[in-house]
């Protein structure tokens, strides 16, 4: 039995893998068919300051190997979180790590302030990378100056273990890790989604209401594992890697990488019973090569 | 509580060549099924399709004992996953996951129970007809077709008591013309003193129809809503669906709030098309 645990920052995982936002809602919604608190962690939904309704329907469309999203970050707001999710989560003794969105830095931070005083917050997710939402976010992603801002703003209002989400859908992933570290960040997370289209031929209309979306998904696999890999070579902060993990062949792909945790998102949605085998997973192959620890996994890519 | 069943197909009677019946052995899943539940099915191993396709359970199938043994689908092939649903064989494996979604409330006597289906949208009422005969209450089945060839289970239906009254498109079983013209004239028909519930699944503008008529009428009724899902969990929110609750209207989620809503909550002009 190889030692899982992940440290995020003062977070303590018990293993590394973890649910990915925007794909196992607010967890709740599956502690019937799973053991939630099994999980190394839960991302749960983005959360603004107050409610939003999303985009209207269809909001996904299958692509190969993969789906576009556009849902536009529906969600219940922070305030009713606090009220009617986070007492669940702590009492089913979840790792609770919450997605803060904003459309403004200082809707961050008052997002952050009131998740820093509530009990039971695990980590802040800094969502700065949603493809999908016209303001606020991925404005912030896209810009190095902009991610030093809301991070280090965010810094100066929270003790929690602060993690940006950094977007792919930029040249450089790796400069924005080094923004991310600059700015006073515990961790980072990447990928969110690649900004993607896809179009009906007979009708010649966008498949989404949105016209783009968030490209998820085995597809970008490759794509996130190098990116995974920049970020290591650019920042000693631990890294939670995602992109089209769906076996732990793919976790332990980006282990290896330089991922530290590991965030699992569209295969959730055809398997949502995958992590107990996910987890055992990692662990045999631990035993399996004389490693004691997941940590001495991390970045141990042989060439 | 949903189980995730790698089922084995154990039947699959084509009725024609775009409808079948797949019988699968999801034991988790039939012991705790009820009327206007669904399953998510993949329809295939691997990447593609990547996502599982939400069915309606069909039937419970029974053993000799009665014991629950297994589900069945009503499936139409209309795409990739449901054209590789119609050719499974005997001894195939197919995840299925359920039994997931709220179900059918079926009504008490002295309230009739009047279903109304379009097309594959017969497949919730098998279950709720066997659960409203349970109940003795007496039921119709309002049931449109394309033309006689597409209609089915008519024997199961009028074995459990049920009066069936039938349209076709072309008019080759039945009154010509839409299921929702014989509703109308019933609902005038009918006391407002003789109470009746409706249950509705099939296209879009049917069950639209239906809900129209039951506002003009003031008759409770039930749709079964079939939006693009992606994970049965409400884990996606890609399902969503526009409906009237205190303080407005809200996209709430058909996998776990629904698939089955109140007519008269949903704001049936959201669900218009989808592309814009």
């Amino acid at each position: 039995m190889a030692d899982l645990s992940v440290k995020i920052g003062s977070l303590t995982l018990k293993n590394p893998v973890i649910a990915a936002s925007g794909c196992f809602g607010y967890g709740l919604e599956y502690a019937s068919a799973v053991d939630v608190s099994a999980l190394g962690g839960v991302a749960v939904k983005g959360l603004f300051l107050n409610e939003r309704e999303g985009h209207a329907p269809p909001r996904i469309v299958e692509t190969p190997a993969g789906m576009l999203n556009a849902i536009g970050l529906q969600g219940i707001g922070v305030h009713r979180f606090v009220r009617e999710k986070l007492p669940e989560l702590r009492r089913l003794g979840v790792t609770t790590i919450v997605n803060v969105c904003g459309s403004t830095i200082d809707e961050y931070c008052e997002v952050t302030r009131v998740l820093s005083d509530a009990e039971g917050v695990g980590a802040i997710e800094l969502n700065i990378s949603c493809p999908n939402i016209k303001e606020g976010g991925i404005q912030f992603g896209c810009s190095l100056t902009g991610t030093y801002d809301v991070v280090s703003a965010v810094r100066k209002v929270t003790s929690l273990p602060l993690v940006p989400k950094l977007t792919p859908n930029v040249t450089d992933p790796a400069s924005f890790a080094r923004a991310s570290e600059d700015a006073g960040a515990d961790a980072i997370s990447l990928v969110n989604t690649f900004l993607a289209m896809a179009i009906d031929v007979e009708t010649r209309k966008p498949k989404l209401t949105n016209l783009m979306g968030g490209l998820s998904g085995p597809a970008i696999r490759p794509i996130a594992v190098r990116m995974v890999w920049e970020c290591r070579q650019a920042v000693k902060l631990p890294i939670i890697g995602m992109g089209g993990i769906a076996t732990v062949t793919d976790v332990l792909e980006f282990i290896i990488a330089g991922a530290d945790a590991v965030q699992v998102g569209t295969a959730n949605f055809v398997y949502p019973t995958l992590w107990a085998d996910m987890i055992d997973g990692i662990d045999k192959y631990l035993d399996r090569h004389g490693i004691a620890r997941v940590a001495d996994l991390v970045g141990k890519m042989e060439r | 509580m949903p189980v995730d069943i790698p089922a084995a197909v154990i039947g699959n009677t084509r009725l024609t060549p775009e409808y079948n019946v797949l019988s699968l052995a999801a034991p988790g899943v039939a012991e705790h099924a009820a009327p206007g539940q669904f399953v998510m099915v993949k329809t295939a191993p691997g990447l593609d399709p990547l996502l599982r396709r939400p069915f309606s359970i069909f039937e419970i199938l029974r053993d000799a004992s009665g014991a629950p043994v297994g589900i069945s689908l009503l499936n139409k092939r209309v795409g990739v996953g449901t054209s590789l649903l119609y050719d499974a064989r005997d001894g195939d494996r197919i995840d299925c996951l359920g039994p997931l979604g709220k179900p059918f409330e079926p009504v008490d006597p002295p309230a009739e129970a009047w279903m109304v289906a379009g097309g594959v949208g017969l497949a919730p009422f098998a279950t709720l007809a066997q659960a409203l005969a349970a109940r003795g209450t007496s039921m119709t089945l309002f049931y449109g077709g394309r033309s006689a060839a597409d209609l089915f289970h008519e024997s199961f239906f009028t074995g459990l008591g049920a009066t069936l009254v039938i349209t076709t498109d072309d008019g080759s079983r039945g009154e010509r013309g839409r299921v929702t013209r014989p509703l109308e004239r019933a609902l005038a028909a009918r006391a407002a003193t003789l109470p009746v519930t409706m249950y509705a699944c099939g296209p879009t503008p049917m069950m639209r129809a239906v809900a129209d008529l039951a506002a003009t009428h003031a008759r409770p009724t039930f749709v079964s809503l079939e939006p693009v899902m992606g994970c049965g969990m409400g884990g996606c929110y890609s399902c969503v669906v526009r409906v009237t609750r205190p303080g407005g209207t809200h996209f709430v989620r058909s996998c776990i709030e629904g698939p089955v809503f109140d007519a008269a909550s949903v704001v049936w002009d959201a669900l218009k098309g989808g592309h814009h």
